[in-house]
């Protein structure tokens, strides 16, 4: 069941534009990040580590973009009701939604081969380490998604909804960065500390990105999508008939 | 067969729902009536596994829904109000979805959607985005997925709500064509509907059933049932001969020229002697005719004592 759902979310994600947008934008904008700002060239390394740096952030906006609709736009147009009296269970049914942009987001990700062509071409790079991080790159995509779906359930308004999941993801982007860890520093205990740092999305994918495939990074990856989805499940089943 | 015990919902303060005992057996087709807001949608939300009841229990062939709720889903084909559907996807893609989902595959998919593509006129939208199709072509695209499994109860929310007359007399037809087999239960405004399509009438107000048998009953219970109704032709002339005809229990003025007789009930029909009484009086007559109650007046009377 979780498939048909897959099934009908992912083609119509290209019934209408939008996951054409998301790719164009999401290249493009990569693109730009790598070369220009990234000095991809200037810097006279083979890696891709231009490219993997500014992605958190390409996605902390893109993410959102991609998420939002997922249950806003149900609740909204009342086509919730009928899925939920469908044979379908809301575990299913929110499996399938965010399986099916999970791959939309993969598939973005796999068409910046050309960087990857380019990069070989030019040099000699870690072949396996840029694996490693677009691994990284699709499981914290991943990590983005599940809270951006989250959100898209606690509100009918997208815009709300981007707008909450920009926040939430920024605040897990932020933890692990030394402004909020200075900040915080001497404020409270160290416990507490290490904590925040560990719930950072930056932190786990700057590892893997560099890569160090660890297994704990992989499940800090994968619990925190099953959480915010376990989240948006219980969200789901609250608020569907509001 | 449903079965409905001390059915509650609230909705913080409000009660919704308010302990409502229900039956249905194969074969019902049960009208559901009530006022906007006395809880129709909500109870039908709460038979189809929607909305979780606040008490009480639903009983589906013997089974709870709340302990079996998937199991009952595929029993149930449902049309909730305003028929919502994926927008943007082809009533085509649309409909291969419902089968899917509903565990058809193959032939028998293709099969299933053909029949009811058939039967309810789909052929020439099949390729067109559900969001560009009028209101009547959404509400039979909501039809279609509403019956594509052929389920053992139909539930329709105001199935023919927004629809021109034509439309609505062959969702009329469509629902009367079902196997005799089956539980429905459409709700609806129009009272005409009832009397057109349904064999059993509930009626419900802020939650409670108020009325519950057929539609015939219903009728019965209108004050005008068997009443004989004369226009005048111009200003109704002195009528205190009418009173003295036998039978005649009561005269009720609707206005300044039309008056309507009503007979006592051990009299079948009291038409040929208020004619001959017509005849005698010579009095100018626009019209006369037997009425077989006024719905209206029925339904008003039921759904206000209730609101009173």
């Amino acid at each position: 069941m979780v498939g048909v759902i897959f099934k009908r979310e992912f083609s119509s994600f290209f019934a209408t534009p939008v996951a054409y947008v998301f790719i164009f934008m999401f290249l493009m904008l990569s693109g730009v990040f790598t070369f220009f700002f990234g000095n991809f060239y200037e810097r006279g390394q083979a890696d891709l580590q231009p490219f993997f740096n500014f992605l958190p952030w390409l996605y902390l906006f893109l993410v959102p973009a991609i998420a939002m609709k997922s249950w806003a736009e149900e609740r909204k147009s009342g086509s919730i009701e009928l899925l939920m009296t469908l044979p379908v269970t809301t575990g299913q049914a929110v499996m399938g939604k965010f399986l099916a942009s999970w791959l939309v987001l993969g598939l973005a990700l796999l068409l910046t081969f050309p960087l990857w062509i380019t990069v070989n071409y030019l040099g000699q790079p870690d072949n396996g380490t840029i694996l490693a991080a677009y691994l990284g790159g699709w499981l914290l995509a991943g990590a983005f998604l599940a809270v951006g779906h989250c959100m898209s359930a606690l509100s009918k308004n997208q815009i709300i909804a981007f707008i909450l999941t920009v926040v939430v993801c920024f605040a897990f982007v932020l933890s692990g960065t030394s402004i909020v860890l200075n900040a915080l520093k001497g404020f409270v205990p160290t416990l507490v500390l290490d904590m925040v740092a560990s719930f950072s999305f930056m932190l786990h994918f700057e590892a893997i990105s560099k890569g160090v495939l660890s297994l704990t990074d992989i499940i800090y990856f994968i619990l925190s999508m099953f959480a915010w989805l376990a989240a948006c499940l219980l969200i789901v089943e609250y608020k569907k008939a509001d | 067969m449903i079965q409905i015990k001390s059915l509650i919902k609230r909705f913080g303060d409000f009660v919704a729902v308010d302990g409502l005992q229900l039956e249905v057996k194969p074969g019902d087709i049960v009208g559901f009536l009530g006022p906007n807001g006395a809880g129709k949608s909500t109870t039908m939300k709460m038979i189809t596994g929607f909305l979780p009841p606040s008490s009480g229990e639903i009983l589906i062939d013997g089974e709870s829904l709340a302990k079996a709720p998937i199991n009952i889903k595929k029993k149930i084909g449902y049309l909730p109000e305003g028929a919502p559907a994926y927008a943007d996807m082809t009533v085509l893609q649309f409909l291969h979805f419902i089968a899917q989902v509903r565990g058809f595959k193959g032939k028998e998919k293709n099969q299933r959607i053909k029949d009811v593509v058939e039967k309810v006129e789909l052929q020439q939208v099949l390729n067109r985005p559900i969001e560009n199709l009028s209101k009547g072509f959404k509400r039979r695209v909501g039809l279609a997925q509403a019956i594509i499994h052929d389920p053992l109860i139909l539930i329709l929310d105001e199935p023919t709500d927004g629809l021109d007359p034509n439309q609505k007399h062959q969702v009329r037809k469509l629902i009367q064509n079902l196997s005799k087999d089956k539980i429905v239960i459409i709700s609806t405004h129009i009272l005409e509907e009832v009397t057109a399509v349904c064999n059993r009438a509930v009626i419900i107000a802020n939650g409670k059933k108020v009325f519950d048998g057929t539609p015939k009953e219903l009728q019965q219970s209108s004050q005008f049932h068997n009443a004989v109704t004369i226009e005048f032709e111009g200003d109704k002339p002195d009528i205190s001969q009418l009173k003295l005809a036998p039978g005649v229990t009561e005269i009720i003025e609707r206005d300044s020229h039309t008056v309507s007789v009503i007979g006592h009930e051990s009299y079948e029909s009291l038409f040929p002697q208020i004619m001959d009484l017509v005849h005698l009086q010579g009095w100018h007559i626009k019209a006369m005719y037997n009425e077989v109650g006024q719905l209206d007046d029925v339904f008003r009377s039921l759904t206000k004592e209730e609101a009173a």
